[in-house]
């Protein structure tokens, strides 16, 4: 028996025709801000935002097992440091960007802690680091405590380009980071992470770097979290430590992912644009909508844990990317 | 200072409370309830509901809370978290935040956003206060809360060192499978430590209630406290929970004497540094080894 008669095949047709609908539909979309309406564009900003949360969330709760509460310590992160920066004379746009670097950066040292730590732990400490943060930067006089600030800066230009150029920024981090998770997934990083999540020791005996693994999930995770408070901040202008270092962020994160297919690559999208709907929808009614929204994350941990993609999924019998490897045996075999 | 210390010691005798009914989940059911502070607070609003509204006596309303309450932790084992159990921590985990963000919004929707406190139905226990030398007066209602901590932990000992639930508790903690093989029905006792947790829940609900005020979203960081008692007394010691959450106090207590902010950033900053030195090597359990070592002796 020899491996090569076995043909090893990492894309389908239909996950290629998925590939290139999404290229249309994104082309697309980038040219939208030309014919929608102001609140179109700031709406569909918003959609960009929770796709990109959920996303990043998914792959490192989902397929890393890192069960962050505490993301929001990246999402407040961003969108102060963009106010220190801007502060200290930085262009709005620039310093927006630079903001999610540097709080992507900041990872870096969290992960040296945090990762040692495991399932529940792990969950209260990056809640505790990010309360933390939140704390410390309450103390900056820029903040005011829970006054807060604004990104008033970017009043300096006219209200179509600044929604517009907010809008691409969204738009282009969301797509940005649809690839590369799709690329990490595919690659050795992505089995590796959903192999420690599974069994740590197992996959640190078959040579898995297990720590290296994680961290390069914790902190690309942590980068798109802040990309996205980033962009929250532009569209939003004002800065309230309370909210945007606010552990509602993880609710939704958790909500979009569980509805729409934890540990899948379409389910996020498929939650996020549940969440969108759901938030245009009932949010008026307060309270009770975010109640609804704990009551059904619970009805779908019960009933249907892989989430509406899951069922999907075996609907249809297969996902819309190739997550995997195919191994097909050779049409033109030699000898049986 | 002096006066903080004391202050600090004393609330970590509520800390307990709450730590003991989490720490006693997280043994027996390896899942981290994070909604266990949410689940005192809803305690604390039906206390409240019982007293200001049917003018219920304080200490009838806790009684009649505690069956119902531990009931509810039972129904939660049984029909909510037993379920989600199966598939590794991850669903646990979820569930039980998801609880947290219903329960929170729950007592929002029917009790409003005002806060509440027992603290008008309790006379002049509220404020009243031994003096004692140096200037130091020591409020008497902490002080009603340490001795009932005391209670409670001193309690649990008992039940679990010598009743037959206490022993198959301590054995499914231990091995969950090898207390099966022997003849214990684990989902039965991992359902009446729920309800056992949901009880002590009511206590510190009620306490917390007394001793300040609590509104629907006190929960999620008393969730916080409690976990950081229990890691800082060390994670499966019931007599650590007391002893992190007198630590945990201390700390605050002394960050608050500084500035109002560093109340609770004293107390995080204690428990990275202690989750930060157990992680260098020096054992799994918290400040019961560290004591431990101490004496000499190795958990």
């Amino acid at each position: 028996m020899s491996v090569s008669r076995f043909q090893y095949e990492r894309w389908t047709p239909a996950g290629l025709r998925t590939v290139w609908t999404a290229a249309v539909v994104l082309a697309a979309l980038a040219a939208a801000p030309i014919v929608l309406p102001a609140t179109a564009v700031e709406k569909l900003t918003t959609l960009w935002i929770y796709v990109l949360l959920a996303v990043v969330w998914n792959l490192l709760a989902g397929f890393a097992g890192l069960v962050s509460v505490g993301q929001q310590a990246f999402f407040g992160l961003s969108a102060y440091l963009t106010l220190r920066l801007v502060e200290w004379g930085l262009n709005p746009w620039l310093a927006l960007v630079g903001a999610a670097f540097i709080a992507g950066a900041i990872a870096i040292p969290i992960s040296f802690y945090a990762l040692k730590l495991k399932g529940g732990e792990f969950a209260i400490a990056t809640w505790v680091i990010a309360e933390v943060v939140r704390i410390c930067v309450m103390f900056d006089p820029l903040v005011q405590g829970d006054t807060g600030n604004s990104l008033i800066a970017l009043n300096a230009y006219a209200p179509d380009l600044r929604r517009e150029v907010t809008y691409w920024l969204g738009l282009a981090a969301m797509a940005g980071f649809l690839v590369l998770t799709f690329r990490v997934l595919r690659s050795k990083i992505g089995s590796a992470a959903q192999a420690v999540r599974d069994d740590e020791e197992a996959a640190l005996s078959v040579g898995v770097s297990v720590m290296q693994t994680k961290r390069i999930i914790f902190v690309l995770a942590a980068f798109g979290t802040a990309l996205a408070g980033s962009i929250w901040l532009a569209s939003a202008i004002t800065f309230l430590p309370r909210t945007n270092f606010g552990v509602q962020w993880t609710v939704f994160m958790l909500f979009m992912v569980l509805v729409g297919g934890l540990r899948t690559f379409e389910g996020p999208i498929l939650g996020a644009l549940i969440f969108f709907v759901l938030q245009e929808t009932f949010s008026s009614y307060g309270v009770w909508y975010l109640f609804g929204l704990g009551f059904i994350a619970i009805l779908f941990a019960l009933a249907l844990p892989d989430g509406l993609w899951g069922l999907i999924r075996r609907k249809r019998g297969g996902d819309l990317l190739p997550m995997g490897t195919l191994l097909k045996q050779q049409a033109s075999g030699q000898d049986a | 200072m002096l006066d903080a210390i004391i202050q600090g010691v004393l609330l970590g005798g509520y800390y307990a409370i709450l730590a003991a009914g989490l720490s006693l989940m997280l043994g027996v059911t390896r899942f981290l309830n994070l909604a266990h502070g949410d689940l005192a607070v809803l305690a604390a609003y039906l206390v409240i509901y019982l007293v200001a509204t049917w003018h219920l006596p304080i200490v009838w309303a806790i009684v009649l809370m505690l069956p119902v309450m531990g009931l509810l932790g039972w129904a939660l084992q049984a029909f909510l978290f037993a379920r989600t159990m199966k598939g590794g921590f991850l669903l646990p985990l979820l569930t039980t935040f998801g609880l947290g963000a219903v329960i929170q919004n729950g007592i929002y929707g029917v009790f409003s956003s005002d806060v509440k406190s027992l603290g008008n139905f309790i006379g002049n226990l509220a404020w009243a206060s031994w003096k004692l030398p140096f200037h130091i007066s020591v409020g008497k209602l902490p002080v009603y809360i340490f001795v009932a901590a005391v209670v409670v932990l001193v309690s649990l000992q008992l039940l679990l060192s010598f009743t037959k639930l206490g022993r198959a508790m301590r054995a499914t903690t231990i091995d969950e499978e090898a207390a099966e093989l022997s003849g214990i029905d684990a989902r039965r006792i991992q359902r009446a430590t729920v309800a056992i947790a949901m009880v002590l829940a009511v206590l510190a609900g009620a306490a917390l209630a007394m001793r300040s005020l609590v509104n629907p979203y006190t929960g999620p960081t008393q969730l916080i406290f409690a976990f950081e008692a229990v890691v800082i007394g060390g994670i499966g010691s019931l007599w650590g929970t007391l002893a992190g959450g007198i630590v945990l106090g201390i700390a605050q207590s002394l960050g608050a004497k500084i500035s109002p902010q560093l109340f609770q950033l004293f107390g995080h900053i204690v428990f990275l540094a202690v989750l930060w030195w157990r992680l260098k090597g020096a054992g799994s359990l918290g400040l019961a080894n560290f004591l431990r070592s101490l004496k000499g002796g190795r958990a």
